[in-house]
């Protein structure tokens, strides 16, 4: 019955070698996963709805709509 | 060799009833939950007592062997003493059982009966939706949500076709 002599210190540290990489480099490709296809297609989206943007023409199809209690549609 | 008999008999007598020399109150009786318990527990190796309290004669043996070199000593006696000292090596108390498959099937047995009960509330205690869920004020709401350009550049309205009056393809 002779046994190896279990391993008995750096225990923590031979853990933290080993996964602390891993979560390190796991976290920062989550980060540009979401960057890139979420905030980056999210600023594009904004700023082509705002290219195109008649403010004057949405508000009066706004009013039409009726849905404005200051300024009621011009039929009325 | 009689006398020291009859005195060795004396001074058992002496020891047993100076307990009751003290007033007659004697020492208060030890209850069981009291003393050490024996355990097996991984994050705490070495339990108060040993496993076995009265020892065979052959465990007996063995323990004054132990008391000399242990390079005398065989596997099975090695085993042996350690199974005086203790019930469960850690490989058998730290192995895992079936357990899991019992509480899980409670488990979803008992949040498809509470699915149940729900469905009853549902029926028999719950009064009725406000008329406003109905499909023609529901599609008033809708109708409304569009004219002021809910969320218009990438959530409701900017799903629907203002030109063409239909949801986008």
């Amino acid at each position: 019955m002779s046994l190896p002599k279990p391993v008995m210190r750096g225990l923590l540290g031979k853990r933290l070698r080993f996964h602390l990489p891993i979560a390190f480099t796991l976290s920062l490709a989550a980060a540009i996963a979401f960057k890139y296809t979420v905030t980056e297609p999210r600023k594009q989206a904004y700023a082509d709805f705002y290219k195109q943007y008649d403010a004057t023409k949405e508000f009066n199809a706004m009013r039409e709509a009726g849905i404005f209690e200051s300024v009621r549609p011009s039929g009325e | 060799m009689l006398a020291s008999r009859a005195l060795s008999l004396v001074s058992k007598r002496a020891i047993s009833t100076s307990v009751c020399l003290r007033g007659g109150h004697g020492v208060a009786k030890v209850e069981d939950y009291a003393l050490p318990v024996y355990f097996d527990r991984r994050e705490n190796p070495l339990p108060d007592i040993n496993y076995v309290q009265t020892l065979s004669p052959e465990q007996i043996s063995l323990k004054e062997k132990e008391k000399g070199s242990w390079i005398s000593l065989s596997n099975e006696e090695k085993i042996a003493l350690y199974r005086i000292s203790f019930k469960q090596s850690f490989a058998e108390m730290n192995q895992g059982s079936a357990e899991w498959k019992s509480v899980f099937g409670g488990v979803l047995f008992f949040i498809g009966f509470t699915g149940l009960v729900v469905l009853w509330q549902r029926k028999y205690v719950y009064g009725p939706v406000p008329p406003t869920f109905d499909d023609e004020h529901k599609a008033k709401e809708l109708q409304r949500m569009l004219d002021m350009r809910i969320n218009p550049v990438e959530g409701f309205s900017a799903k629907w076709d203002y030109e063409n009056k239909q949801w986008k393809k």
